[in-house]
């Protein structure tokens, strides 16, 4: 008599994964619209045009200009004018510090952002200057040369201080580009800074106290408290991750969250960053799975080797 | 009382007081299994290796969870994702493992239907199975609400709404399976413990009248051959092993049943390892939130075909078609008129009407899950129809059928 | 023979017996699901009717359900239908659609769009208008209104108040 079974399991095979074909890859491609990424290359934004001078920068960025009435410049022993909670309640969110500022964010985008904020974060349909609504960082109007030059020298500045590519960790990248209104409560982020251990309860409260009052002001700010990103690798996976810090206004159109304006190096980093925090154990998953399906598949050579000798009785 | 002599061996000495010989032969070595069988047999032995896992897995996960609102997500994706050692394992079995025994017991069902084990004295092997299926799918949907997710608290939400029974607006039965307005703490706890214990126990003592409903009926075999088991298993016996048309369970047909295992298990780590998105759907991954509907809510793949029958109807006569859709099945053995205990591929329309109500659960389980929007509306209102006159028709379908 | 049928007799009234101490522990079990009375005790929630802006859609919170309030713009009001009108809760000179933020079909909280001042539910795709009518089925009628009183300014949900008892004995809501 003829075997039937490999026709069976071809269309057993076959329905399923059609079934699965349908109920995700497919259903997922309709109820969510694709955004492609664009390299983080910020296309919109003029390239800068002039070569820098880092020290004309220096003293711009501490003079002129104004940056430090506001920024800390830790490494330049430049502290805050004030702590991160009275910040916030001035501005809505603590202003970050500049210490790495040169190689967490785009060049590109640091020009733009030093001349017109609301422009390079993406948010003027919040921050309308003909409407009298001002963004807190106050533009960068020139101090009296080619400004081009003065922010081309700026921003070199900043870049000369900066730590480099390599030495920048997935942690610093998250801290500086989102931790400021993202709390990772899983790695004891808030966005005042990590949580340390604290002996007595009563202190413990009193740093909860301070995190609820940064977030109160930012609440204000934002619309909505930002969310906990503890779990989002999971829940929003890399590409959307990825594309929403590219650009949020094109996954989520009136976003109030700006454009970060990251390198790609940095979005790469801030990622790692979220996968340590909520899926911890993947490369432990990679490798114990290798090891299981090379198990499996002994298992089943096994299997198949008894079953032909019980049945080669039985024909 | 009996009487007992001094045991020759360990063996002698059980078998005085559980007669374990015996218990053997009944249950494995003169458990008569057809040789014209093909591997679709092999699905009993597949799910009860993937139940096995579940329960493994189940108890290392009940170690650490909280069946507490304010501390079940993190129990689940902090404590036993990050923190347990091989947490990470046990979850991902766990939830990996409970949508592909959905699969397998399809695969079970259609098999049955497709070759009418459900008639001639195996009606209740179909109604116990199909007993489990409901169990089973109880089981899957209390377990969803445990680690209190978006789609937890959101499928909780509208599976409960379903008991108001539209128009009879038993709110109060609502509140009653709840134990509250909305799905709260009170809800949590009682669906934890319908799904360690009372459901569970459930599936268990249902799994042996399963099995028990086998022994006496023998499974059918895939030509709607009747057998002699009795004069067939002699033949055995006596030694013509080869020209019986009969075989033991243990260790004949097991031997091909884990054979079958051995290639579904690399396939179910490799869903485990690798891809397991499918089973552990994003969403969930967000803290419930019970101000915040998510964009798209959908239920698992496994319950998105009897969904989308109540989906494109009006409130009261969508629960009406989703109650047909949860019991029809149930009544297969008594709408098939036809005597007939042949694969479908030999009873004329039963054939079609058998690949038809196959394609059309699985369009409905393509338009369940996709936005309820122009063209997929209009299909899975079509969809849904034709699910209805498929059961509708089968007896007229089978009433007049040749004898095969 | 008359033994066996009384011996039959008394194990059908022990058999009875029996199923009296089952029912009596069914009781207790179905008491045992029931929600407790700090459950049902938190169930009031007052409202201060003052504060909220004109045309703006504000959710708020009772039982654990969102509750929604608008406030209605005098285009609104004066561009009501009968029916509209019948559904509106008046605090003073000011109308408000105050209603449970659930669709009434499975319960998902539907999503307001203010630009087109129209509620639509992700779920099975449900329309409602601003007055909470429905204007596109499966939902299979208008949002449900939260039993409330109305004390001076204020409104206190979950007490019942002559204007709800009216709206509930016409069947404008359950």
């Amino acid at each position: 008599m003829k075997n039937k079974e490999p026709l069976i399991l071809v269309v057993v095979v076959a329905f399923t994964l059609l079934t699965y074909w349908l109920v995700e890859p497919f259903a997922h491609s309709q109820m969510h619209k694709h955004v492609e990424g664009e390299n983080f290359a910020y296309a919109d934004l003029s390239p800068i045009s002039k070569t820098g001078n880092a020290q004309n920068g220096k003293v711009l960025v501490t003079g002129a200009a104004g940056c430090t009435g506001c920024h800390s410049i830790n490494k330049e022993s430049m502290p805050a004018a004030m702590d991160a909670v009275t910040a916030a309640g001035s501005y809505g969110v603590n202003p970050p510090d500049l210490s790495n500022a040169g190689v967490v964010y785009d060049a590109k985008f640091l020009a733009d952002l030093i001349k017109n904020p609301a422009h390079a974060l993406k948010v003027e349909h919040k921050f309308d200057a003909a409407k009298g609504q001002m963004h807190p960082m106050v533009p960068f109007y020139g101090a009296g040369g080619d400004i081009d030059q003065e922010i081309a020298d700026m921003v070199t500045y900043l870049q000369s201080i900066a730590v480099s590519k390599e030495e920048l960790t997935p942690t610093m990248a998250y801290e500086n580009a989102c931790g400021r209104c993202h709390a990772v409560s899983y790695e004891k982020w808030t966005q005042i800074g990590t949580k340390p251990e604290f002996k007595f309860e009563k202190e413990s409260l009193a740093f909860d106290i301070k995190v609820l009052e940064y977030q109160e002001s930012l609440t204000k700010y934002m619309g909505k408290l930002p969310p906990d990103l503890s779990m989002y690798i999971r829940s929003r996976g890399e590409h959307f991750i990825s594309t929403f810090v590219e650009n949020p206004q094109n996954q989520l159109a009136g976003t109030a969250m700006p454009r970060v304006g990251v390198t790609a190096d940095t979005a790469e980093k801030v990622i790692e960053y979220l996968a340590d925090a909520g899926d911890t154990k993947r490369h432990e998953r990679a490798s114990v799975g290798k090891n299981v399906m090379i198990f499996a598949i002994i298992f089943a050579i096994f299997a198949l080797l008894w079953k032909k000798q019980v049945w080669r009785e039985l024909h | 009382m009996a009487h007992f002599t001094k045991a020759t061996s360990v063996k002698d000495w059980l078998n005085q007081r559980l007669a374990v010989e015996k218990v053997e032969k009944v249950m494995a070595s003169e458990y008569w299994i057809p040789k014209n069988i093909n591997f679709l047999w092999a699905m009993g032995m597949v799910l009860a290796i993937t139940f096995a896992l579940l329960l493994v897995s189940g108890i290392f996960l009940l170690m650490y969870y909280q069946p507490d609102v304010k501390d079940a997500f993190y129990s689940v994706n902090y404590t036993i994702m990050r923190d347990v050692d091989f947490g990470w394992l046990w979850r991902h079995v766990h939830g990996v493992a409970a949508s592909v025994v959905f699969l397998v017991i399809y695969i079970h069902m259609f098999t049955g239907i497709y070759y009418g084990s459900y008639k001639k004295g195996r009606e209740m092997i179909w109604i116990s199975g199909m007993l489990l299926f409901v169990t089973f799918s109880a089981e899957a949907f209390s377990g969803y609400m445990l680690p209190w997710g978006q789609m937890s608290y959101w499928a909780g939400m509208v599976i409960t709404n379903i008991f108001s029974l539209g128009g009879l607006h038993m709110d109060g039965l609502v509140e009653w399976i709840r134990g509250d307005y909305v799905p709260a703490q009170a809800f949590l706890t009682r669906f934890f413990m319908l799904h360690v214990l009372l459901l569970p126990l459930a599936i268990m003592g249902l799994i042996g009248l399963h099995f028990a409903a086998l022994r006496i009926p023998h499974v059918n075999n895939q030509d709607g051959e009747e057998i002699d088991f009795h004069a067939e298993s002699k033949k055995y016996l006596a030694g013509d092993k080869a020209g019986s048309k009969v075989m033991r369970f243990a260790n004949d047909f097991m031997s091909k049943d884990m054979m079958v295992v051995g290639i579904y298990l690399i396939f179910f780590f490799y869903l485990v390892f690798f891809q397991y998105g499918f089973a552990l759907d994003p969403v969930n991954f967000d803290p419930a939130d019970g101000l915040k509907t998510p964009a798209h809510i959908y239920p698992e793949w496994y319950f998105l075909w009897s969904y989308e029958i109540l989906r494109p109807f009006s409130v009261n006569i969508g629960l009406i078609a989703f109650g047909f859709a949860q019991v029809i099945f149930m009544l297969l053995p008594w709408l098939d008129l036809s005597p007939n205990a042949v694969p479908a591929s030999r009873r004329g329309a039963f054939n079609i009407w058998f690949w038809i109500l196959l394609v059309d659960m699985i369009v409905l389980t393509a338009m369940g899950k996709l936005p309820p929007e122009g063209i997929f509306s209009t299909i899975g209102l079509v969809a849904a129809l034709l699910f209805i006159i498929l059961w509708v028709a089968l007896p007229f379908i089978t009433k007049n059928e040749k004898k095969a | 023979m008359h033994n066996s049928s009384r011996r039959g007799f008394m194990g059908k009234a022990f058999g009875a017996v029996a199923g009296v101490g089952a029912v009596g522990s069914l009781v207790a079990m179905k008491k045992t699901w029931d929600p407790l009375p700090s459950v049902k005790a938190a169930g009031f929630t007052t409202l201060d009717m003052t504060i909220y802006p004109e045309g703006e859609l504000i959710t708020e919170k009772w039982r654990g359900k969102p509750i929604f309030v608008l406030k209605k713009t005098p285009e609104m009001v004066a561009s009501q239908t009968e029916s509209q009108k019948a559904r509106d809760v008046v605090v003073g000179d000011s109308h408000f659609m105050l209603a449970i933020g659930l669709c009434t079909h499975l319960g998902c909280i539907p999503g307001y769009n203010a630009a087109e001042k129209s509620f639509l539910c992700a779920c099975h795709g449900g329309q409602f208008n601003w007055a909470g009518e429905v204007t596109k089925v499966p939902p299979p009628r208008a949002f449900d209104i939260p039993p409330f009183k109305i004390e001076g300014t204020k409104i206190v949900l979950g007490e019942v108040g002559p204007e709800y008892k009216a709206m509930k004995d016409s069947g404008i809501t359950l």
